[in-house]
């Protein structure tokens, strides 16, 4: 079953706690991943393909650097979601 | 149709001998600054990377392979009269014909031996050791040198933020020879072609050197040339070494992972089994992720020569080698995971016996 964007948000803040170590209460909508989150071009990657995997989507290269805060990424795992 | 007699090899090949080298000067992360606009801290937090060695001009391709290999021939304990075969992988030697193998076969003083470049990018080490083994097996040599030399300095375009700071020089050489028991395993290998545009050259030779030629005689360029990158001083760029860096961070980290498990599972070794890994030395933060997703006990020695060699191609895993052996981190008789990937996009990974 495809999830809500409440759930995604979820993942991903659980993600980026994983990956780069901060607080999941602060990965919100508006938070942008490079800029407010620490999560930087490399590291980007790494929650990319953990989110494609949690959510059973596909995120190509070419898209990842349209991702630039957590709602972008948010819309898109709920747009291209299985 | 007339018998042909069966070719007659020994049994198994194994490393026998290690060898690197360095070039004299040590270049940190300061010098790459005055022409990028980065910081000494994005720079080791992106890549790990504090300092590399860049050759001078007497630090040719052909220089740094001879003393990497004297070494490596040195500590095989044998002559170098008795090398079979010389391969060598490099990106960065410029005279294309002869192949440079032939004139470091030459000055080691090896019996004619064959020689020949090979063209695989970072993963040219796992190439040639796995034409080595397969020369020795099938009895066309007994011993084999492999080197892995690059002056990447040449290629590397220092007004980019993303790639001035990755490449390093240097040379690491590896003897192969006979052995009794197999201490090189199956090479899991191969290429993706599909992907030949995230690790490239900016410009082919042919499209740069007609107007370096016509710029060196005097004259202006003629012919299409408004498609050739520019410097800051509106020069036309000498061609360098590309990459597009997430594309290849993703594919480093998460498809290398799978080759280099198929490597371990084709060996019949388990990761608690191993006690060293040499990847390919691209940048500290792939280093860290395929370790962190080949799930790699801790008690495995991890290469991490990146840190102050730079990504030499090539050279990096004959020389993360050497390093390794040299500090004491790793001994002879370790069971070494090595896997090299880079440009092509090729791969190539096997399970060795160190040496």
């Amino acid at each position: 079953m495809a999830a809500t964007q409440e759930e995604i948000v979820e993942g991903l803040a659980e993600i980026v706690n994983e990956i780069a170590g901060i607080p999941t209460e602060d990965v919100q909508l508006d938070k942008s991943f490079t800029d407010d989150l620490d999560v930087d071009s490399l590291s980007m990657v790494e929650v990319v393909v953990a989110a494609e995997e949690r959510f059973d989507v596909k995120i190509p290269d070419d898209d990842v650097k349209n991702l630039k805060t957590v709602g972008d990424a948010t819309n898109y795992i709920l747009k291209h979601q299985a | 149709m007339s018998k042909i007699k069966a070719p007659k090899g020994a049994p198994f090949a194994r490393i026998i001998g290690v060898g690197g080298y360095r070039p004299v000067r040590v270049v940190p992360n300061e010098v790459i600054l005055e022409t990028i606009d980065s910081s000494d801290e994005w720079i080791r937090s992106r890549s790990g990377i504090e300092t590399r060695h860049w050759a001078n001009d007497e630090e040719t391709v052909a220089a740094m392979s001879i003393e990497a290999s004297g070494k490596a021939i040195a500590d095989a304990g044998i002559n170098a009269d008795q090398i079979g075969a010389v391969v060598v992988s490099t990106v960065s030697h410029f005279s294309q014909t002869p192949a440079v193998a032939t004139e470091i076969a030459d000055k080691l003083g090896t019996n004619k031996a064959a020689a020949f470049d090979i063209s695989a990018g970072c993963a040219g080490f796992g190439y040639g050791l796995t034409l080595a083994k397969g020369m020795i097996v099938e009895g066309s040599a007994e011993y084999v040198l492999v080197i892995g030399v690059e002056r990447l300095s040449d290629l590397t375009d220092l007004e980019d933020r993303a790639t001035a700071f990755l490449f390093g020089d240097g040379a690491g050489a590896v003897v192969v020879g006979p052995s009794e028991e197999p201490h090189i395993g199956p090479t899991v290998w191969g290429s993706e072609g599909d992907k030949a545009g995230t690790i490239k050259q900016t410009v082919p030779w042919n499209e740069f050197l007609p107007h370096s030629r016509l710029r060196s005689s005097g004259g202006t360029a003629t012919g299409d040339v408004s498609k050739l990158p520019l410097d800051s001083k509106g020069e036309i760029k000498f061609p360098a070494i590309t990459q597009e860096g997430q594309a290849v961070f993703r594919w480093a980290v998460f498809e290398m992972a799978k080759v280099a498990q198929q490597a371990l599972d084709a060996a019949g070794i388990t990761p608690d089994d191993l006690d060293v890994f040499i990847p390919h030395q691209a940048n500290e933060r792939i280093i860290d992720s395929m370790v962190k997703t080949l799930k790699l006990p801790a008690h495995v020695t991890v290469a991490r020569d990146v840190r102050t060699t730079g990504n030499t191609s090539a050279a990096s895993i004959p020389l993360a080698m050497e390093r390794l052996l040299a500090t004491g981190e790793a001994k002879s008789g370790d069971t070494a995971l090595v896997i090299g990937f880079g440009a092509g996009l090729v791969y190539a990974a096997t399970v060795v016996t160190l040496p």
